[in-house]
């Protein structure tokens, strides 16, 4: 497709080339035809002289240059060089278009257009840097957290494991406490058996000697013993 | 020295080529300018973007900002389908751009003050508008011609109108460029003539140059900006009538 218009485009070019040439021909045909038709044969030299009488009326003031007689006419509007100046115009004209359409401007768009890329490379990059990044923010964030849940849930743990612990060992202690509590109770309450069992022994050796001291002569054994089993069923009994 | 502004304007003859049955083709140093012209752009755009670099130097960047400007201007006037002719414009442009600015330097010949290459020109451009719309369209092209929604009455006059003013772009196109360059550089050349002259008349004549003279810097300065305005104001037009063959029809 791009081919075609190219091919159009040439084409263009040469019919424009084509339809400017009659009008640079016209006016030197025209001037032909005024100049004398002995010069005809003289081509080249013919429009020279023609215009050097032509404007020699128009412009008397001006230099007149034997070797260029061109001078004296407006050159713009010189009607001889046409012909050269179109096809000059179209080679040169020609060869640039040519220059510019295979050669520099896809160069130059090459270079604008790798630079685009780039950039749109670029900030492609960038954004999934930044993704990654927010990613790995993230990520951060959620191994705080597990690692925040999981600490706490090693110091509940921990709190409960020490809590039992200690609740075994005091349960244990209490245990023992009250182990020994009952032993040392059982051991007073033999013990305050024992004293009670040896209490009537003293006090009968004790009234056996408080009454011989008292009487001077020991009383009968049974006596005593009597009057202290007595004695002793009255504190009871009180 | 000639006192004569049109002598800049003069075609000289180097090398006679061809005479075809009157018709005379010779290498005239027109020729050599736009040889010169050619160089000059190829040349220059290729130096300029010999790195390819991905941050432009200068000379890249004016490379890269001139295929910018004139690829805006043609999608903008004739649409993507018109990027079809954006190698044409660009020719174009160039071609008339330095063709200007070369004309610019003493010494040097002016293509584009050559009513005869300005014509060619315009020429080629509404010869490209018809081949192409033809083409592209058949006579369809012809709604061109043909506004829409105009009472019946009227349409004889409007087709006439339209027809007249599509004729008359190559004319004013080719006269625009053609004019405003013979025009600056006669001015010129004039005052440049005021220069040389009052300062031949002695010492008093050297103070009375300085004003010609300032004026001829100062005339530099516009036609500078003629010759780049001229080339730019030659693109859009090219641009908006090669959009008419694109899409013709009002």
């Amino acid at each position: 497709m791009m081919k075609t218009w190219k091919l159009t485009v040439a084409v263009a070019m040469t019919g424009a080339c084509l339809m400017a040439a009659p009008l640079a021909l016209a006016p030197q045909v025209a001037h032909a035809e005024t100049a004398a038709p002995a010069d005809k044969a003289a081509a080249p030299a013919k429009p020279v002289s023609g215009h050097a009488a032509a404007g020699e009326h128009a412009n008397g003031a001006a230099e007149h240059n034997p070797v260029d007689a061109h001078a004296v006419k407006f050159p713009p509007f010189d009607a001889t060089t046409f012909p050269s100046q179109l096809l000059w115009l179209a080679i040169t004209f020609g060869i640039l278009y040519l220059l510019m359409s295979r050669v520099t401007l896809p160069r130059i768009g090459r270079i604008l257009e790798e630079r685009h890329d780039r950039i749109a490379d670029d900030l492609e990059e960038a954004n999934k840097h930044k993704a990654e990044s927010h990613a790995a923010q993230t990520a951060y964030e959620k191994a705080l957290t597990e690692a925040r849940a999981k600490a706490n849930a090693i110091a509940g743990e921990t709190r409960n494991r020490l809590a039992a612990d200690s609740d075994a060992n005091r349960k244990a202690l209490e245990a023992d406490l009250a182990a020994k509590l009952v032993a040392a109770e059982q051991r007073i309450a033999t013990t305050k058996t024992d004293a009670m069992s040896h209490v009537r022994g003293i006090a009968v050796d004790t009234a056996d000697t408080i009454v011989s001291t008292l009487i001077g002569s020991s009383a009968p054994r049974a006596d005593v013993e009597k009057a202290v089993d007595s004695a002793l069923a009255a504190r009871t009994a009180a | 020295m000639t006192v004569d502004p049109i002598h800049q304007f003069e075609i000289k003859r180097f090398v006679d080529l061809l005479n075809i049955s009157g018709v005379q083709f010779s290498f005239t140093n027109a020729a050599v300018f736009m040889f010169g012209i050619v160089a000059i752009i190829f040349f220059f755009l290729t130096y300029a973007t010999r790195g390819r670099t991905l941050v432009p130097g200068r000379a890249q960047s004016v490379a890269e900002m001139s295929y910018e400007f004139i690829a805006k201007m043609v999608r903008d006037s004739a649409g993507s389908q018109g990027m079809v002719f954006f190698p044409f414009v660009f020719t174009l442009f160039t071609f008339v751009l330095v063709a200007n600015l070369v004309g610019l330097i003493p010494y040097t010949f002016t293509v584009t003050a050559h009513l005869i290459v300005t014509a060619a020109l315009a020429l080629l451009v509404i010869g490209t508008v018809i081949v192409y719309g033809f083409f592209k369209h058949g006579t369809h092209f012809l709604h061109l011609f043909v506004p829409s929604g105009v009472p019946a009455f009227l349409l004889p006059f409007l087709v006439v109108i339209e027809v007249v003013s599509f004729l008359s772009r190559p004319i004013s196109l080719s006269l625009r460029l053609f004019a405003n360059m013979l025009a600056g550089h006669i001015a010129l050349k004039v005052f440049a003539f005021f220069v040389v002259g009052l300062a031949s008349a002695g010492v008093v004549g050297w103070f009375g140059a300085t004003l010609p003279f300032f004026m001829i810097v100062a005339l530099t300065a516009l036609e500078l900006l003629v010759a780049v305005l001229q080339a730019y104001v030659f693109a859009v037009l090219t641009s908006i009538y090669l959009n008419d063959a694109i899409h013709p029809g009002h």
